[in-house]
């Protein structure tokens, strides 16, 4: 098989903050009934964390679930175990409504760190980024510019930030604009 | 800037996050209607100037579809509520008529239950 490339295959941005590709990240959508047990079951075996409350993700050592809508996750794992994990959440959810899709290869996986962070992110985004607002474990699905994102506050003050894999180099340049080192507003 | 609150998601998104949906509480009358509901269907809208109804959808968020209720002249908003409803709910009647008694829209209007 052809080896798997992230989008930008590690490319980095130092500025305000510091931009990069995340690199490969396994990525299941998760759709169903978020109440049901058998879901609640599959999730916290296929990644080690519970079903997030609205607006959150939580995070285990090898994988992650975040909430994208009222019936909707996404689950994080390892890159190579995706393909294995998603059969797996499909058979545990055998029965039930539901719907599980590896969508790593459709994904562009971006980590924004340091000082600027904050504010780097809030200029492309209609989101409040005050620290009082925008916690850690937070998740929120929104816009990056012209193109939908996804994005979460680690509790290192660290951002990871997903976007469909077409708009990947878009994203990037877009942070890698926003990041630029004489482009400070000050607001965060 | 109109900023409504996701019902879903509990988000107070601004209007870049969102999609109009045009007019809420849309009866359809499809095959079979007279040809005077269907025109009055496809074309006849509602234009108030103070409260109206509205379908928005949280594009850039959770993609769900939800309801608004503002008033077109203040860009003040009364509330949001689900899309599973054929009607306004209670609640949201009750915020508008403590703000514009009296009012009207469609065949929905204050004090009527």
């Amino acid at each position: 098989m052809s080896k798997a490339v992230s989008v930008l295959n590690g490319a980095q941005y130092s500025g305000l903050a510091k931009v990069e590709d995340a690199g490969l990240q396994g990525m299941i959508t998760l759709r169903g009934d978020l109440d049901s047990k058998a879901l609640k079951a599959a999730v916290k075996a296929a990644t080690g964390a519970e079903v997030p409350a609205r607006g959150a993700i939580t995070v285990a050592e090898n994988g992650a679930a975040a909430w994208m809508s009222p019936d909707e996750l996404l689950l994080l794992v390892p890159y190579e175990d995706a393909v294995a994990k998603t059969t797996e959440v499909a058979e545990a959810l055998k029965g039930e409504h539901a719907l599980a899709v590896n969508v790593s290869d459709a994904r562009g996986f971006f980590r924004l760190s340091g000082e600027g962070a904050r504010e780097v992110l809030g200029k492309v985004s209609p989101v409040d980024f005050d620290a009082a607002a925008f916690k850690p474990g937070q998740f929120r699905r929104s816009r990056l510019a012209q193109v939908a994102g996804a994005f979460w506050l680690n509790e290192d003050g660290s951002f990871y930030i997903i976007c469909f894999r077409s708009v990947g180099e878009y994203v990037f340049k877009l942070l890698s604009t926003a990041a630029h080192p004489q482009s400070k507003v000050g607001v965060y | 800037m109109l900023i409504l609150e996701c019902p879903y998601c509990g988000v107070k998104a601004e209007e870049t996050e969102l999609a109009a949906g045009g007019e809420a509480h849309l009866k359809r009358f499809g095959p079979g209607s007279s040809d005077d509901d269907f025109h009055d269907y496809l074309f006849m809208r509602e234009n108030p100037k103070g409260v109206h109804f509205e379908r928005w959808r949280h594009a850039n968020g959770c993609g769900k579809w939800f309801h608004a209720a503002r008033c077109t002249m203040t860009l003040e908003v009364f509330g949001t509520y689900t899309a599973q409803t054929s009607e306004p709910t209670q609640e949201i009647k009750d915020k508008i008529a403590a703000k514009r008694p009296g009012w009207t829209w469609r065949e929905f209007a204050d004090g009527q239950k």
